[in-house]
Formats: C-alpha cells, sequence, structure tokens
C-alpha cells in the first residue's frame, strides 16, 4: 500500500511558508540596501537603515529556524522522471546552488550586523530589543567588513537570480511542474 | 590726624586684602581639557549614538567648604562636536542641528551651587544653546586626589528646546527629544573637600 502523501514531491506547508516568507524578505532587504546607501542624509536614510538592520536580523533568526526545521524534516527528492532528465553538471549546480544560498543566508545578515557594532552603532530590533555587539568598535574593521557585506548580499541576489530563471526554465521550457513543489500549481510526479 | 590717616589707610588696606585676597587663589583654578571629556548621547530610533565635544572651557571659582559663593562658567566649541562618522559630522555644524557659523559657541552659567552630600553638589545655572537658554540643575560629584579635582556629572536636556533638529529632524519617533550630558572634568586649584 502506498500513500498519496508519502509519494507526493511536495514540500511541507511550513518549509513553503518559510520559502516564500525567506524570499519575499530577501529581495526586500536586498532592494532596499541597494537604494538606502545612494541616500543623502536625511530621516528617509536612517529609516531605511534601521528597517533594513531589523529586517536582516528578522531574516537571520526565520533562516535558523528554517535551516532547523529542514534538518529535522528532510526535504521531498526530486522526481525520478525529472531527476533523470538533468545532465550531471545540472544537477552539480542544483545542489551546488542551494548550499551556497544556505551558507549566504547566515553570511550576509551576519557580516551586516558585524559591520554595524564595527562602525559603534549597535542594532536595536525594532527599536526595542538592544542586541549584543560581538565586534569592537573599530572604524578600521568596520572598513573591512564592509566589503564582506556588499559581496555576500550581491552573490546571494546573483544565486536568487540563477534560482529563479531555472525554476522558470523547468516549468515553462521543460514543463514538468517543478514549481507545484513549492506550492505553485499541482505537484510534479 | 596722622593717626586717623594712618588707621584709615590700613583699614582700606585690611579691607582692600579681605576683598582681593581669595580671588587669585580662586582664580587660579582651570580645567585641563586634555584630560576632560564632554559627551552627548541621543537616541536614534532606540539605538543610543555617543557624540563628544573635543573643545570646551570653564571659568571655576569655587571653594567646596562655601559652595554657595562659587561660580561656574562653561564654554563649549559647538563646531567641534563629532559623531565619530565622518558623514554625520559634516551634517552637525548645520542650520537644522547646531548652525554652527550663526551660535559657535553653548555657555553654561551657574547661578547657585548647593552641597547635597559629601563631595555631591548641585549646579544651577543658565544652558544656552544656539541662542535658546534654559534653566538646568547640574549634579555634580567631586572627588580629589593629589592636586586634581575631577568633576562628574550627567543631566538631562529635550533637544527640542534647544531648536537642535528642525524640520524634518524635529520628529521625536527619529531621533529621540531626550540627550543625556555627561561631563569628566579634570580640574587643578580647587581647594579642598
Amino acid at each position: 500500500m502506498t500513500t498519496p502523501a508519502k509519494t507526493s514531491s511536495r514540500y511541507g506547508a511550513t518549509a513553503i511558508a518559510l520559502h516564500w516568507l525567506l524570499a519575499v524578505g530577501i529581495v526586500g532587504a536586498f532592494g532596499v540596501g541597494v537604494y538606502m546607501t545612494g541616500l543623502p542624509f536625511s530621516p528617509t536614510r536612517l529609516k531605511l537603515y534601521n528597517w533594513h538592520k531589523w529586517a536582516g536580523v528578522t531574516l537571520l533568526a526565520l533562516s535558523a529556524a528554517r535551516l532547523l526545521w529542514r534538518l529535522a524534516n528532510r526535504p521531498p527528492a526530486l522526481p525520478t522522471s525529472i531527476e533523470k532528465a538533468m545532465p550531471g553538471w545540472q544537477r552539480t549546480a542544483f545542489h551546488g546552488t542551494h548550499h551556497l544560498m544556505y551558507v549566504l543566508f547566515f553570511a550576509v545578515p551576519l557580516t551586516g550586523w558585524a559591520y554595524s557594532s564595527a562602525m559603534g552603532f549597535p542594532i536595536v530590533w525594532f527599536g526595542v530589543l538592544p542586541l549584543p555587539d560581538f565586534m569592537p568598535v573599530d572604524k578600521a574593521l568596520a572598513e573591512s567588513i564592509k566589503p564582506l557585506h556588499e559581496l555576500s548580499a550581491f552573490g546571494l541576489a546573483g544565486l536568487v537570480v540563477l534560482h529563479v530563471a531555472a525554476a522558470l526554465k523547468h516549468q515553462l521550457i521543460d514543463r514538468d511542474r517543478l514549481l507545484g513543489r513549492m506550492g505553485l500549481g499541482p505537484a510534479p510526479r | 590726624m596722622t593717626v586717623i590717616l594712618r588707621t584709615a589707610a590700613l583699614a582700606a588696606a585690611s579691607f582692600a586684602a579681605l576683598v582681593v585676597a581669595p580671588t587669585p587663589a580662586l582664580a587660579q583654578q582651570k580645567l585641563d581639557a586634555a584630560k576632560s571629556e564632554m559627551q552627548f548621547i541621543s537616541k536614534q530610533m532606540g539605538v543610543p549614538v555617543e557624540g563628544r565635544f573635543r573643545k570646551f572651557d570653564a571659568q571655576i571659582a569655587f571653594d567646596p567648604k562655601k559652595p554657595e559663593a562659587g561660580k561656574v562658567a562653561f564654554t563649549i566649541d559647538m563646531g567641534s562636536a563629532t559623531l565619530g562618522v565622518p558623514e554625520t559630522d559634516a551634517e552637525l555644524p548645520k542650520a537644522p542641528w547646531f548652525n554652527v557659523p550663526r551660535f559657535p559657541q553653548a555657555t553654561f552659567q551657574s547661578s547657585a551651587i548647593k552641597a547635597v552630600g559629601a563631595g555631591k553638589f548641585e549646579v544651577a545655572g543658565k544652558l544656552s544653546i544656539k541662542g535658546n537658554s534654559r534653566d538646568v540643575v547640574v549634579p555634580v560629584a567631586l572627588t580629589q586626589t593629589g592636586g586634581s579635582t575631577t568633576a562628574t556629572g550627567a543631566f538631562a536636556i529635550k533637544r527640542l528646546e534647544f531648536k537642535i533638529g528642525e524640520g524634518d529632524w524635529a520628529d521625536t519617533s527619529m531621533v529621540a527629544n531626550d540627550v543625556q550630558v555627561k561631563f569628566k572634568l579634570n580640574l587643578s586649584g580647587v581647594p579642598a573637600l
């Protein structure tokens, strides 16, 4: 006897919810981050910097929750039909992209947090909860952390573009209903 | 006649001595700016941001045993303010904030000093920043080692009462109205406690 739930290639409801929540959050935080650095000294700039930091810490916490959830609830494997249709390099790219994205889910907010601490601006989450500074206040150190935050953020943005492009290629060109795995449309078999 | 004149001269001399004598001793009281700190701590969206003034001076005539007779005058060069970030430091002298070209100095002039405990005093006076004056009471604690006296204290001011942060920046949800002022002053020549 096989049960349909066991054979479904669709991610669980929690995993799907976390995926889309983080997708919106990451795109939003990245957009605000790119926009705010070009603004002149103003209340808007100050506001956006703080929102960006609050969003970053929230994304860090959600990513930790997501990783723990994923370790406890293994995601369903790719349907064999899709897996078989992929050349070896695509399978390597598929796993590599996901692993690297998970590394950057942590690296991007952590380097941002470290940069803020080293600049002497502790993060007060939503203006209420002061977070610890795990870096000393040191302008030279801050300047060396800044490019790491930028590079990791643009790296993550690049991977997101690749991730979306690959998903759309499966959905629209291969027509293998891959997006169903993440709750968009019927799940592939 | 000569006796009367002599007595008068003596009386005048001793009167002059009485009036003048305490002044040179008190006039020697000095602030060592290099060993002193003057900080201001504001809150930006809940984040405490520390700033400090690099240039300030004081004229002090104060005997801890006769605090009510004491006088303190303080001047701060507003152009010497720094938050440690060049972009922000460039904004502080501008009109919405300290307007340094028009109001280069902030001043404090004491009006009454009273003792409130061992080595503790309350200095009441007028604080003027950016052309606005307010009466403030500043608690000061004195400690002495050798010939030097350290005066420490902290008090809060409302930035909007001094029009610090005008226009868009008057929004206290962005920058809180309360600003803490903290100081540690190294003084020489203050008589023993």
